[in-house]
Parts: C-alpha cells; sequence; structure tokens
C-alpha cells in the first residue's frame, strides 16, 4: 500500500518534535528520549521525580490525539499491516532493544543527532539498517503485503 | 512548574508525532522500503527536528542551570559497547516489523485501533524485562 508523500506535513510535524525535546531539556534538564521516558514508570523506581516526570510527559501524550481530532474534525490516521502475533514479537524486540541500547528514534535519533553525539550517530546508523533490511525481508523475500 | 513544562513537552512532541505521519506504521514501512513503495517523508521528519534541535541544545549548552530545576541531566557516555550496538540492531527489527517505535506506539494508546493495544504491552514487557537484567 502506497502512502502520500507529506514532505511539509512532515517537516512541521518533526520541527514540533524537536521544539518539545529543546523544550524539556531547557525547562527540566532532561532528555527527551521516549524509550527512557516509558522505561522510568516501569519498577524498579530510581528517582522519584524522574517517575512523576515521566508519567506526566506520557498523559502529554495520550492527549495528543483527543487534541488533534478537536481541532481538525479528523483522525489521526492509522493503517496497521503486521497481524497481532508479529505486533506482539515486534513490541518486545522495541522494548528490549531499546532500553538495552540505551534509547530509540527519539533519544537516539533526535536528540542525539542534535546533540552530535557520537554514540547516537552509531546507535541510529544501527537501527535505520537493520529496520531497511527487515522491511526488505518481510516484503520482498517473504513476500508480505503492506 | 516543572510538571507543567513536562505535559506541554509531552502533548507538543505527540502533535508533532500525529502531523508529521509518525502514528501510521504503513508510513513508516514505506519509509524503510527503499525498493518498494518508497515513501520519503520521515526523513523531513528527522530534518526538522534536528533543524530545531541542533541550535537549540547548542544554546542549551551556554546556560548554567534549566529553568525549573537544578541541573541539567546532559547525557555522559562516550564509549561505544556491545549493549549499544546489539540493543540499537534489536530495536531497529521490531521497528521494521511494526512499524512503531515507542513514542508513536504510547501516543496512538489514546487513537485506540487493535495494534496498538497488543503491541504496548509486549513493548512494556520487553522495558521490564531488560530493566531488571540490564
Amino acid at each position: 500500500m502506497t502512502t502520500e508523500f507529506t514532505p511539509l506535513l512532515s517537516l512541521t510535524g518533526g520541527a514540533l518534535i524537536g521544539i518539545s525535546a529543546v523544550l524539556l531539556m531547557a525547562t527540566n534538564g532532561r532528555i527527551a528520549g521516549i524509550s527512557g521516558i516509558v522505561s522510568k514508570i516501569l519498577p524498579p523506581h530510581a528517582d522519584r521525580g524522574g517517575l512523576f516526570q515521566s508519567l506526566v510527559f506520557i498523559l502529554g501524550l495520550l492527549l495528543a490525539a483527543p487534541l488533534y481530532k478537536l481541532v481538525t474534525s479528523q483522525a489521526a490516521e492509522q493503517t496497521m499491516a503486521a497481524s497481532t502475533v508479529i505486533l506482539i514479537f515486534a513490541g518486545l524486540l522495541v522494548g528490549f532493544g531499546s532500553v538495552l541500547g540505551g534509547g530509540c528514534t527519539s533519544g537516539h535519533g533526535v536528540c542525539g543527532l542534535s546533540r552530535l553525539s557520537q554514540r547516537s550517530m552509531v546507535a541510529t546508523g544501527t537501527f535505520m539498517v537493520t529496520a531497511f533490511i527487515t522491511v526488505y525481508f518481510l516484503r520482498h523475500v517473504l513476500g508480505a503485503t503492506s | 512548574m516543572s510538571l507543567v513544562a513536562s505535559l506541554i513537552a509531552g502533548l507538543i512532541f505527540g502533535i508533532g508525532l500525529i502531523i508529521s505521519g509518525m502514528v501510521n506504521p504503513a508510513k513508516v514501512q514505506n519509509f524503510l522500503d527503499l525498493f518498494g513503495t518508497w515513501d520519503p517523508s520521515l526523513a523531513f521528519v528527522m530534518g526538522g527536528a534536528i533543524a530545531v534541535g541542533l541550535p537549540g541544545f547548542w544554546l542549551l549548552g551556554k546556560w548554567s542551570k534549566p529553568l525549573f530545576t537544578e541541573a541539567f541531566q546532559w547525557p555522559t557516555r562516550t564509549d561505544f559497547d556491545s549493549k549499544l550496538i546489539v540493543g540499537s540492531a534489536i530495536f531497529g527489527v521490531g521497528w521494521g516489523l511494526g512499524g512503531l517505535c515507542p513514542g508513536p506506539a504510547v501516543t496512538a494508546l489514546s487513537i485506540g485501533s487493535s495494534g496498538v493495544l497488543v503491541f504496548v504491552p509486549a513493548m512494556l514487557v520487553g522495558m521490564w524485562a531488560t530493566k531488571l537484567v540490564k
């Protein structure tokens, strides 16, 4: 299935993500890495302050879709190709890999690259390559329809 | 104030993910499908985020402390260990398989599609297990 090329919307959305990351660092001194923030709400809790900050940030994420719908009166577009079994497997890998690697698309990708962190450049390069290979394998070797 | 700032940052982040198309797994997987139905949009998401983040973080590097807390928690590690590589490689496989990474997955919980409702609990289990063994 093809999706529409949306350079302007994607650039605007990306800029908002960047603004959020800079805002969180400017106000609370924290990196807007979602795998880090989400894993902080899971036990064991290292610091209480971090726990509440994380919960409130996640609440903000959860309010985004309802607010978007309220303002634009249309739901966010979402098409999911993967089956339930694949999604469970994918979720486990994403959770395991992002915490082990110390970050995901936001922490390493957005924040790390913006800080010119070499660790994050290596991490981002690595997950981009394995993601490209995975989708190639999924669609062009196994022939999954998208 | 710091909790209000976190809430607003989360909200802006989520809106950014929705507007950019990151919450749509089909769009993510098409970006990753270089030899098929390639949709280059997500390169623009990264471009937009870094265009703001690069000068933003550079400026903040000159600040002595953040507005509402005592100190910046800048990442300090500079080493390249196997956890960084192996973890990132595994994360990439999961991202490619499902078309979802942590931010969009959590944001999409309130859209309520059934796929996200199975993906996120699995992701939390993966995170929790890793936290225990790490």
